[in-house]
Order: structure tokens, then sequence, then C-alpha cells
């Protein structure tokens, strides 16, 4: 096992990948009282075009089925695993995103028992007709719940203007119709390709000795029988550069209008440090020009047009990227022209000094010491990062090597007119209360 | 896990430091109390978004904020809560820890610094408030205000309360309202925020990896109120209903909410809460309650169906997403699991998950900073000192009989359903 030291911050991260592929990461917080496991495998909605392991052709799956796939892996023969939680005292969850599927408890106590579990559940898939039929009303409601949410709606609705044909444009948990078609079969097979270890990581971060960690997981890897498996094979359809639509807008019951901006990004292929770079780079940019402490804040504030609910973030994956800047608004138009003609001037000639970049960077650095008190944000993002050749505790030091030319660049590569589209959630218009 | 606060209470105000070593960063909250009544409770919502947007030294949000940057992103935060019958603001500053920075210059005076900038120099014009200031605020609030509405989730729980607790001052949103907002001055808010400064009931929270002389000596410094009379415990009575009361209200929205609440009548600090509590969790706060067994996992009904408790009002709520065709089914099947919970349908498995769970919850909340102040303020509103031992062993001496006991208090109150109307 290898191990990482953090002097500054006090944090050590332990290492080591299994003979069957699996990553197995540690981070010791003896302080705490819990201890926070993941098992996270690098499969999400995204991925619908694949070669199922085994075979030669590409194969289509239905939309929503890694987020169906996580539903079903909690039910066993013997019952659902959340009893088996609780009855450790664990709480567990999952989540399904556009690049990774994640399960994971947390725990105070019986941390090796919960960690078995964990394991032993993910790694034993269990789907029958009759149960994969009983879940499309549990999934059909949580769709519903989301289609009738606004500001969900709002999120998706400028990823689908930004893109043609990428699968992140498709609803995570898919449509009641899309959900409709998955059976069993389906599941073993998306199971089968993205559930090898190979295409997992393992993370643990609490009140944990690594030495035991690494044993009781390296005993229960040796007792199961993974065959080593090739390289996934995943296709993506062409996407071009430019958005699919410039405007587009929803009318659902609310008072208050929203708006979003979607800010497209091109040369998707980074990974790594350079991946890094660029978020680094462009959430800076943001950070500057919308950030509480900016001018274009206070003026839109002041005119009444942002509240504290306006939010800006960039983020980029193998495949797709953007930035979406937005919020609650009176009045959306007024918002998206004078956000929009910031961004373009911005991207041609920037403003920004370095006495407000170093004044993003300070808060970051502290933003990051916040976030290491939670380990909740240590293992999802480390999973993140490692996911994309890129380590988290990197973050800070690329951070502080970044100049107001890079930053000036990422955002003149970001911000550019064919780039950028707007939604809306209106009010509909009044009619009599029945 | 041990927490041990020490805590200091002179005439009205108390100081509470809690030392660990667990966090990054160290934080101070402090809160303010006072009854929740209509005529005020907008005001003072809108009281800590005035404080932090000006102040003397800091006049402007962007002055303030650049100022917090560049003490490595200190974060100042302001809340509105209710508790009970009980009104809470809530002012929160965050701060790097200097001993994990390369730059080691101390920053937890800067933190008592900043807050007491907030409470003690506000941006005033005489006995008012900047009324740009006060202009801009009363906007956002009354769009925050909207906006919650907007959420379904949210906006049927608080119709629930609304029509459940109807003329009790617990019917009150604690941002206010809108109709509220727009007789707010900037003098009536200057009268709002002196009351609060020179009335309320004060607590005052530091967690972290602190000293605890320097604390006190800071506090001396940065933070001295005028002494106060301690707080009435409101226990604020209800009229019991004749009938439960149904409302149902139609919007072009996809699914239904259901929304049920109960009367338990016994709050925190009780005899009888904690087997309450456990109660609750048999019925519906965790993945292995027979809420979610019965409506999610048994009929397919709904992805969420939960409950929860407001400690200090002595409710039961219940919420749920189901098809607008299938609302009365999952009402009934609520219905028949709190009935066998007053029937001692009782498994030991239930009880002892839900005591594991129960434990496990706690000591994860007080896995961090702002999670042990809200375990302790729990405590300190009620004039109950919480401690972890004493939890844990009144969680493990409660038996089924006393689970029984409790349900057979908790009475239907009032069921609010949201649901879908013909598209037109």
């Amino acid at each position: 096992m290898k191990k990482k030291n953090f002097d500054q911050l006090q944090e050590e991260l332990f290492f080591e990948e299994l003979e069957n592929g699996l990553s197995v990461y540690i981070l010791p917080k003896p302080e705490f009282s819990k201890t926070y496991a993941t098992f996270t495998t690098k499969y999400g909605s995204i991925d619908d075009q694949f070669v199922p392991l085994g075979e030669k052709e590409f194969i289509n799956v239905p939309d929503g089925i890694a987020h169906f796939l996580e539903h079903k892996m909690f039910e066993k023969k013997d019952g659902d695993v959340f009893q088996k939680f609780s009855e450790n005292g664990a709480s567990a969850n999952a989540f399904t995103s556009f690049t990774r599927t994640a399960y994971l408890f947390s725990s105070t106590s019986k941390v090796s028992e919960n960690l078995e579990t964990l394991i032993d559940f993910v790694q034993s898939p269990y789907f029958t007709e009759e149960t994969v039929e009983k879940e499309k009303g549990i999934i059909g409601q949580e769709i519903t719940m989301y289609e009738d949410n606004a500001d969900w709606r709002l999120y998706f609705g400028t990823i689908q203007n930004m893109y043609h044909t990428h699968p992140v444009r498709v609803d995570i948990a898919g449509t009641i119709d899309s959900i409709t078609d998955i059976t069993k079969d389906h599941l073993y097979q998306c199971y089968d390709t993205f559930y090898h270890p190979s295409n997992m990581v393992l993370f643990i971060v609490g009140s944990v000795d690594p030495e035991k960690i690494i044993d009781q997981v390296k005993a229960s890897q040796n007792r199961r029988d993974f065959k080593n498996q090739a390289p996934i094979q995943r296709h993506f359809d062409e996407e071009p550069a430019s958005v699919a639509k410039k405007h587009h807008q929803l009318n659902m019951d609310v008072q208050v209008p929203k708006c979003m901006l979607g800010l497209k990004a091109s040369n998707v292929t980074l990974q790594g440090k350079d991946l890094l770079r660029r978020e680094l780079a462009v959430n800076t940019a943001l950070d500057v020009l919308f950030g509480r402490t900016s001018k274009h804040y206070t003026k839109l504030y002041e005119e009444g047009l942002i509240d504290d609910s306006f939010t800006f973030d960039f983020s980029q994956e193998l495949g797709y990227g953007f930035a979406l800047l937005g919020g609650n608004t009176r009045d959306p138009d007024k918002l998206s022209q004078t956000v929009q003609s910031i961004l373009i001037e911005e991207a041609q000639h920037s403003s920004i000094t370095d006495e407000q970049i170093n004044s993003v960077k300070k808060k970051n650095i502290g933003g990051f010491l916040r976030s290491l008190n939670s380990p909740e944000f240590i293992a999802n993002q480390f999973t993140r990062y490692t996911f994309n050749e890129m380590d988290l505790f990197d973050a800070v030091p690329t951070l502080e090597t970044l100049t107001k030319e890079d930053i000036a660049a990422a955002l003149s590569d970001l911000a550019q007119p064919e780039h950028i589209t707007s939604f809306y959630i209106l009010p509909k218009e009044k009619e009599a209360v029945e | 896990m041990r927490i041990e606060p020490k805590t200091v209470k002179k005439q009205g105000i108390s100081i509470h430091t809690i030392k660990t070593k667990q966090f990054k960063t160290n934080q101070l909250v402090i809160k303010f109390r006072a009854p929740l009544q209509k005529g005020d409770v907008t005001a003072r919502a809108l009281l800590p978004y005035i404080l932090q947007s000006g102040t003397k030294k800091w006049p402007t949000t962007a002055s303030f904020r650049t100022y917090l940057d560049n003490l490595y992103g200190a974060n100042a935060q302001v809340d509105v809560s209710k508790k009970g019958e009980s009104h809470i603001i809530s002012f929160s500053v965050d701060i790097a820890n200097e001993r994990f920075l390369k730059d080691s210059s101390p920053l937890t005076k800067e933190a008592f610094n900043v807050l007491a900038e907030m409470l003690f120099n506000p941006l005033v014009e005489g006995d008012a408030f900047n009324s740009k200031i006060v202009e801009q605020e009363k906007r956002s609030l009354k769009q925050r205000l909207e906006a919650a509405r907007d959420d379904k989730m949210r906006y049927a729980s608080q119709r629930l309360i609304e029509e459940m607790c109807e003329g009790e001052p617990f019917a009150l949103h604690p941002h206010g309202s809108v109709e509220e907002v727009d007789s707010i001055t900037p003098e009536k808010l200057y009268h709002a925020y002196k009351k609060m400064i020179n009335e309320d009931a004060v607590d005052f929270y530091v967690v972290g990896d602190i000293n605890e002389e320097e604390i006190a000596e800071l506090c001396e410094k940065y933070l001295s109120f005028e002494p106060r009379a301690a707080l009435a415990d409101e226990k604020a009575g209800y009229s019991q209903k004749e009938e439960p009361k149904k409302v149902v209200e139609k919007q072009s929205i996809k699914q239904g909410k259901l929304n049920m609440g109960f009367r338990t009548g016994t709050v925190y600090g009780e005899n009888d809460y904690i087997p309450l509590v456990m109660m609750n969790g048999i019925l519906g706060g965790f993945p292995h309650s027979k809420l979610f067994i019965n409506v999610r996992e048994k009929e397919s009904l709904a992805y969420y169906a939960a409950s929860r408790m407001e400690s200090h009002k002595g409710l039961i709520l219940i919420m749920s997403g189901v098809d607008p065709g299938k609302i009365d089914r999952a009402s009934d099947i609520i219905l028949e699991q709190l009935k066998a919970i007053q029937n001692g349908d009782i498994s030991s498995k239930e009880l002892d998950q839900t005591r594991a769970v129960m434990k496990n919850q706690m000591l994860e909340t007080l896995d961090s900073a702002r999670g042990i102040v809200e375990v302790l303020y729990q405590g300190d509103v009620s004039g109950n000192e919480f401690t972890i031992e004493e939890w844990f062993g009144k969680v493990d001496k409660v038996t089924k009989e006393d689970i029984v006991t409790v349900s057979q208090k908790v009475q239907m109150d009032t069921t609010y359903i949201l649901t879908g109307k013909e598209e037109a």
C-alpha cells in the first residue's frame, strides 16, 4: 500500500490497486466518529452505447438504465439491503450522475460489517422480471417529481439547448416511456460490462485503520473470481461545436421567472492536469466577474435582476462540458442580455486584474480547507477527479500557479457567441382557479 | 465522540465553547431568539440580510465580501428559522484555522471582528437603516418568499403547517409573509434591530481548535450585550379539532403531494420525548421504516414517503409524492402504519434497527461543527442541557411498551393535498 502525506493539511492518503484492478483509497480521520465509504463505478447516464462484455457489436440501451440499475442493486433474494445496513446502524444511499454510479454508507460503529455489506451487495447482482417491473412505479414517481421541479427543468432545459446528440442531454432517470422497455437482461448486460473492479474505485474516509481495511478488502476480492476484462468500448455520436438551440423556454406553475445561461465547452478531450487547469481557470474567471464582490453582481443586484439564488459553475468531463449561470429573476430577457454581453466583452478584452485573482485564490484555499471537514466531499470529489485522471489534492497547488493570462484565455475560449444559449422558466398565464 | 461544551450563562446571554481538533476551520454562531409573532416576523426575517449588506466599516456587500475573501474565504452567513413558537435569527462566521495555512497570521480574532461589525456597527442614519439597502432587501425577501412557494414539495409542507396551525404563531413562515414586506420602513426595522440586540435571548457558540481563555477575552472585547431577562418558556396551546381537517388545492402539476400532520402532545425534553422520536423512526424516519417499506417498496406508490418531527412544537409531519389518482390509497396505507404501531405491531428487529440508526444519526450530526451547534441549541432553547451520554442512555431504555403508549397519544389533525388540474 502506498502512502501520500499532505503536511500542510495534516492529512494522509493510502492507496493500492488490487490484482483485479480495483483502486482502493483510504483517508484516516481519527477525530471523526463516522466512517464514510463510497464504491463507485465509472458508469453513468451518458454510457448508452457500448460493446457489452464478451460481444463484438455496439448496442444502444434505453435511457435511464444506469439509474434503474442503481435502484435494483439494493434488492436481493433475501430482501432489501437497506434492512441490513440499518441493523448495523449505518445509513446507506446511492446516486447516479452523468458519468458515475456511487453506492455509499456512513456509520459510527460496525464499520467492518458495513463495508462487507457494501462490497458484497454491489458485487452480487440479483434481478428478476418481477422486481424490475415493480421498480417502474417507484422510478416513475421519481421522474414525475423532477418534472414538477422548476429548478431541475431549468437545469436540464439549458443542457438540452446546448447539445444536439450527446446523451448528457437526456435526463439521468430517463422518461416514463424509456424505462418501460427495461428488462432484467438489459440490467445484467450493463452490470457485467461496467461493474468490473477495474472500472471501479472504493474510497473510505473516517476513523479507520488503513492496514485492517485494505486486508479486509483484499480478502473480500480474493473470494470472488473476476476474469481480466478488456477495456470498455463506448461510443458517442458526433457532437457539433455550436449549441443546438440559442434559446428555449417553458411555462410552469411558478410565480418567479428563472433564467439560465449555458456556455458549451469546446476541446472536450482534455483529461488530467490540463482539465484541472481549465476548470480552475474558468471558475476563477466567473468568480471574479460574477461573484458577490464583483461590480457586475452589485449592479445586477441593485437593479433587481438577480437575488441571492444567482449561481454559476463550470465543469467538464470527457466528451462534454459547460458553464451554467443564472437564478430567479423578474426579467429573464434583461438578465440574459446583460450577462451575455459581459461575457462576450470580457472574452475579447479581459478586465480581470491580479488583485482580483489573488482574492479568489485566497478564498478558494480557505474553501478547500473547509471542504476537508466533510468526509462526503473528500470521497465523492476525489473519485470524480480520479475518473478524469486528476488529483483532488493538486487543486490548490494548481490554482496557485494560474496567471491572469491563463484565466483570460480560458474565458475567451469558452465565451463565444455561438456557444452560448439561454433557457427560461416562465409563469403560466393566469387562469381561473377551479 | 465526546463533546464537552463549556457554558457560561449571564443575564440572558449564554456563551458555549466546544473545543475540538476535528475541523480545519473554526466556527462562530450567534443565535437571537424571540417569540414568534405576526407583525414582527417579517421585519425580523429581513434584519439579518440588512445587517450583512452594509456596515459602517464595509458599507457595501462588495467591500464586505472582499474583506472576507482575503481572510482565506471566511464564510459569513445569516439565517432565520423557528423552533416551536420561537423565532430565531442566526449569524455565523466560519474561518480557516491558520495552522493549516502557509501564512499563519491569527484568524479567530478576525472572525470575532467580522461578527461584531455586522451586529454592532450597522449602516444607520439617525434612527433608521440606509433606505436604499432596505428597499433592495425588501425586494429580495419578497422574491425569496415567492420562489419558495414555487418549490412544490416545500410549498405543500408549508401549506400543511398553515392549515393545521391556523391561528397559532407556529403557522407563520420564519421568513414572514409577502403582505407584510411592504409596510416595513427603515425606522421600523431599526426598532426591530434594537429590540433584537437588547431583548432577545442570545446563545453564542464557538466550535474548533481554540483556546478557551482567549475566547473568553474575545467575547468580552467584541460581544458585550446589555443584561436582559430570560425569555419565558412559551408552550403554546392549541384547540383540538372536532374532526380531522382536509384541504385540497390544485395546480398545474403532474405529481400529487400528500402531506399529513399529527399532534403528539409531547415536546423536546419531556419524559416521553425519546420514545416519540423512536416511534417516528419506526414509522417513517428511515429506509427500514414502515412508510418506506409499505408505501414505496410493497406498493410502488411513491419515490418518497417519510415522516419527520417538529420537536419543539410536538408535531409529526408525513410527506409523500404520489400519482394524483392514488392519493387515497397512499393515505390509507399511511394511516394503517400508524394504527399498526398503536396496536403494538412492532418487531424486535424494527426496535433494534431504529435504535442503531438513531444513535448513528446523532453521532454523525456531531461530526460537523454546524451539527454540534444545532444539537446543543435544541437543548439550550428548552432549558434541557444536552449530553450525549444521557441521550444514549435514554435511547437504550426505551421499550416497545413506551413506544406504543406514546403512539396512542398521536392524533390525526390535518391532511393537505396538492394535486394536478386538467390542462386548459
